[in-house]
């Protein structure tokens, strides 16, 4: 606009732009945690509990030994990869929410498709991986499917993606509790185990099943279709400003679509790996919420495929600790859940603080004129 | 106008009369930047005053600080020669200051009466309209121009709406009248008729105005009296009937060096490159946006389209860049079919600048080296196995266009949003035009900009055409189109109502076209 002032002070201190952005994508999520950290304390404090005995038997739950390391990961495995399903979105500018429906809906394919295979006595080589790749190709149908309605039809994907997850579950329910329900099982209606010899077994040394090395495995694959490649590219650039992307004759609808799959290919695997690896059979307990979850991973992660690992092994922890707060104590398990509420809230909040805090942006003297 | 008008408000009871303002050594600061520095103008009561400067010159900031909008970190504002401190727009309207903004503030779906009473401080919660439509009649009588006070004003025209803004002010005994820009909506036609009542309304002292412009042609028509602006400081003033434009746009551009315009170099009869054959496409309501445009643009020809906006001008640019899909018609290239899709812009070497090119045609986040990679991020050498991308091509292309079109940017790393207009509009330019171009869709390439960037500009743009490209130039500024075109089309009600060689033709003409007539 007009002349510039200098002090030399502000010389002293500054950021290239790419680092700038680094910084602050770090400060900023950060920041929000400690945060929630102290608000979460004050409600402690005001229910007469001790916040250094919490965040110290989160720690010890999460990571004090080998056995609550191995349950944080376990967990973490499906946060990954529910992390991952909104965080592809989200870069091409959808705020997708309906990974726990593809999740439960992938998972219950996996156990339908599991039913005659097993029964037919095929391989366990063989019927995992259709039992996964099904999984997935539901998941991605499911989710696609909200791309498609957002691009084609001008459908709110938010709202579409969350009712679409409703629909999973009762569909699910549905068959659960009718044509594909194992008689065996009687207070909790699910479809017949897929045996133990048809279960993904653990990772060698650990107890910790394959999920996570898909997840770790989907997230640098995932980080490397975003960032190192032309598909990335043009995504981003759809995400950034549509107008442009169209104008440039990007093939706009193909990508959103394509993203959409691709996260509802990755929720999908973990409802395979649900299954296959942890329940053995499709029932009420993949409603789990790990969908949900995942949103507020790659809300902290900044929609990094990479960061969202080691998000996900945090909320990992604090799922891992809920039952070890409980018994020491004497609160709900759903503490945590309080917690990871008001994280949510703090780290919503911190978006709006993006580029408005002086010390950590970038110095743009000159650009303007 | 009557006579009889005329008598009629000589003899209305006017309480206030037109006021003097002005400010005192006025400065802004915003971070680094000195907005306005020590600005002191004077506006005399009854002057129609001329407010000059580039875009961000500090015009704006500085009615922005007579309003209330911002506060002044030193410098006073004295009306009628008294101090006076203006908080608040609130403050600027109960001293009689009033300002009409580039985009109107009408509300569209009530009536021009619903909208006068509406904008009173002291509005009453329930309308008593059979009170208030009487005094209404009285004073739209009183006004030196009218308009209809049962209408809605969505159906108003342009230059209606333009003059209910005005009479809005004067409703609420406004005296000191800030117009921002105010025809850069208007047809000229309009523009003359509503700075012409103004003026007659300023010669006889019933109000004062200070206009925002950088039209030359209107301050010399209209104004009598003119301030500069430059970089936030002060750089002259005096008698806009005397000046010349040429000590006008000196004090406004200084010495910075004009690129050279690009000659215009003449063809003989090329065959033609871009045909547009029956066009039509509907805007988001269904309805059609643009209707039939058939347009055939030769090589080496510019064709200007000119149009008040709102008339299909963004939409036909719009359906040509593939942000809006055609319902009807077709496109043809060198005589086959053209769809605006990515192969075929790179297969035919169709090129486009698109109007406010942050919105338009970056992506405001990523780095400039980014953008300007759009069109050939997915080629070699950018990428190697058809999608595997390579960042140090991609930099160094950018290095090289930052330095060949001169983008000041501190790193070509920057985010593309931190850089101003100009230099957005040039990294935009360096991408479209340093490669082949075949057919080159230009609109509003130099809206905000300052007056070194719209040279450089309009010279490329010249350049292009020089070497053998197909131009179709959409602007608002019928100067630019005036210079740039060989042919002009006018754009009325969504399809091309005029067609002419730029010899053959005059503003007048092209203005009665644009009124639709």
């Amino acid at each position: 606009m007009t002349a510039v002032v200098s002090p030399p002070a502000m010389r002293s201190f500054s950021l290239g732009p790419k680092s700038a952005r680094v910084v602050e994508a770090l400060v900023i999520p950060i920041g929000a945690l400690v945060a929630s950290a102290l608000l979460f304390s004050v409600f402690l404090i005001a229910l007469g509990k001790s916040p250094a005995t919490f965040f110290s038997l989160i720690w010890t739950g999460g990571f004090g030994s080998s056995f609550s390391i191995q349950n944080t990961l376990q967990r973490s495995a499906p946060l990954i990869l529910t992390g991952l399903a909104f965080a592809i979105p989200a870069r091409i500018g959808l705020t997708l929410i309906g990974a726990e429906g593809a999740l439960v809906l992938g998972g219950f394919t996996a156990a339908a498709v599991a039913i005659p295979l097993v029964t037919g006595g095929i391989a366990p080589f063989l019927t995992l991986p259709i039992m996964a790749l099904s999984a997935m190709l539901v998941g991605a149908t499911w989710i696609g499917f909200a791309g498609w309605l957002r691009h084609y039809r001008g459908v709110n994907e938010t709202i579409s993606s969350l009712l679409l997850s409703y629909i999973a579950v009762a569909i699910m329910n549905f068959f659960v509790e009718g044509l594909l329900r194992d008689p065996a099982s009687a207070n909790k209606p699910s479809t017949m185990p897929i045996g133990d010899a048809y279960r993904v077994g653990s990772m060698p040394g650990t107890s910790v099943h394959w999920g996570l090395a898909a997840g770790l495995l989907l997230a640098v694959v995932l980080w490397i279709l975003m960032t190192r490649t032309t598909f990335g590219f043009a995504a981003r650039m759809t995400g950034g400003n549509v107008r442009a992307a169209k104008a440039q004759g990007l093939p706009v609808g193909f990508l959103v679509v394509a993203c959409c799959a691709i996260a509802g290919a990755c929720a999908g695997l973990a409802g395979f790996y649900e299954v296959a690896a942890v329940h053995g059979q499709a029932n009420a307990s993949l409603v789990a919420g790990y969908g949900f979850t995942g949103i507020l991973v790659a809300f902290l992660a900044r929609q990094n495929p990479l960061s969202v690992v080691p998000v996900a092994i945090m909320f990992g922890a604090l799922a891992a600790s809920g039952g070890l707060i409980q018994r020491r104590m004497g609160m709900p398990d759903a503490t945590v859940l309080v917690l990871q509420g008001i994280i949510f809230v703090v780290l919503l909040v911190s978006e709006t603080f993006y580029g408005r805090i002086p010390f950590l942006q970038a110095k743009t003297t000159g650009d303007r004129t | 106008m009557s006579a009889q008008m005329i008598a009629d408000t000589a003899t209305a009871p006017t309480a206030k009369r037109a006021p003097s303002l002005e400010t005192a050594g006025m400065t802004k600061i915003f971070g680094p930047l000195v907005a306005l520095d020590g600005v002191s103008i004077r506006v005399e009561a009854g002057s129609f005053h001329a407010l000059l400067g580039e875009n961000g010159a500090g015009k704006s900031t500085l009615v922005k600080c007579i309003m209330g909008f911002y506060a002044a970190d030193r410098g006073a504002v004295l009306l009628d020669g008294r101090e006076v401190d203006v908080k608040s727009p609130r403050d600027a309207r109960d001293l009689g200051i009033g300002m009409v903004y580039q985009h109107f503030t009408l509300v569209p779906c009530l009536t021009a009466a619903e909208n006068l009473v509406i904008s009173r401080a002291d509005a009453p919660t329930i309308i008593d309209w059979k009170a208030e439509m009487p005094k209404l009649e009285a004073f739209m009588a009183r006004m030196p121009f009218q308009v209809p006070l049962d209408r809605q004003v969505s159906t108003l025209s342009a230059g209606e709406k333009q003059k209910l803004e005005i009479l809005k002010l004067l409703y609420l005994d406004q005296r000191f009248l800030i117009l921002d820009e105010p025809t850069s909506v208007l047809t000229p036609g309009e523009a003359d008729e509503v700075l012409g009542l103004l003026g007659e309304m300023a010669a006889r002292g019933e109000i004062t105005v200070l206009m925002i412009s950088h039209k030359f042609r209107e301050v010399k028509a209209f104004c009598d009296s003119f301030t500069v602006l430059r970089r936030g400081r002060l750089t002259g003033s005096g008698d806009a009937r005397t000046a010349t434009v040429a000590e006008m746009s000196s004090m406004m551009i200084g010495d910075t060096e004009v690129r050279e315009r690009a000659e215009r170099v003449m063809h003989n009869d090329r065959a033609a490159v871009l045909e547009l054959a029956g066009l039509c496409a509907e805007d988001e309501e269904g309805r059609l946006a643009i209707d039939r445009v058939n347009l055939k643009i030769r090589s080496g020809e510019i064709v200007g389209i000119a149009g008040v906006s709102g008339n299909g001008q963004s939409a036909l640019v719009e359906a040509l860049a593939g942000q809006r899909p055609l319902s009807d018609g077709g496109i043809f290239i060198h005589g086959k079919a053209f769809e605006p899709k990515r192969s075929d812009f790179d297969r035919f070497k169709v090129f486009g600048l698109p109007e406010e090119p942050l919105k338009n045609a970056t992506v405001p986040r990523m780095s400039v080296a980014e953008n300007m990679a759009f069109r050939a991020f997915d080629k070699p050498p950018m990428t190697s196995l058809g999608w595997w991308l390579s960042p140090g091509p991609m930099r160094r292309k950018a290095e090289e266009l930052i330095s060949r079109y001169r983008v000041k940017t501190t790193s070509p790393d920057s985010p593309i949003e931190a850089l101003s207009g100009g230099n957005v509009q040039r990294a935009v330019l360096a991408r479209e035009l340093s490669g082949e171009v075949d057919v080159l869709i230009v609109a509003n390439p130099c809206f905000g900009l300052d007056f070194a960037s719209v040279a450089e500009i309009r010279s490329q743009i010249m350049e292009q055409r020089n070497r053998g490209a197909a131009v179709l130039l959409v602007s608002e500024d019928l100067d630019e189109i005036l210079e740039l075109s060989d042919r002009v089309a006018v754009m009325s009600g969504g399809t091309i109502s005029y067609v002419s060689p730029i010899g053959e033709t005059d503003r007048n003409t092209i203005g009665q076209h644009m009124a639709g007539h």
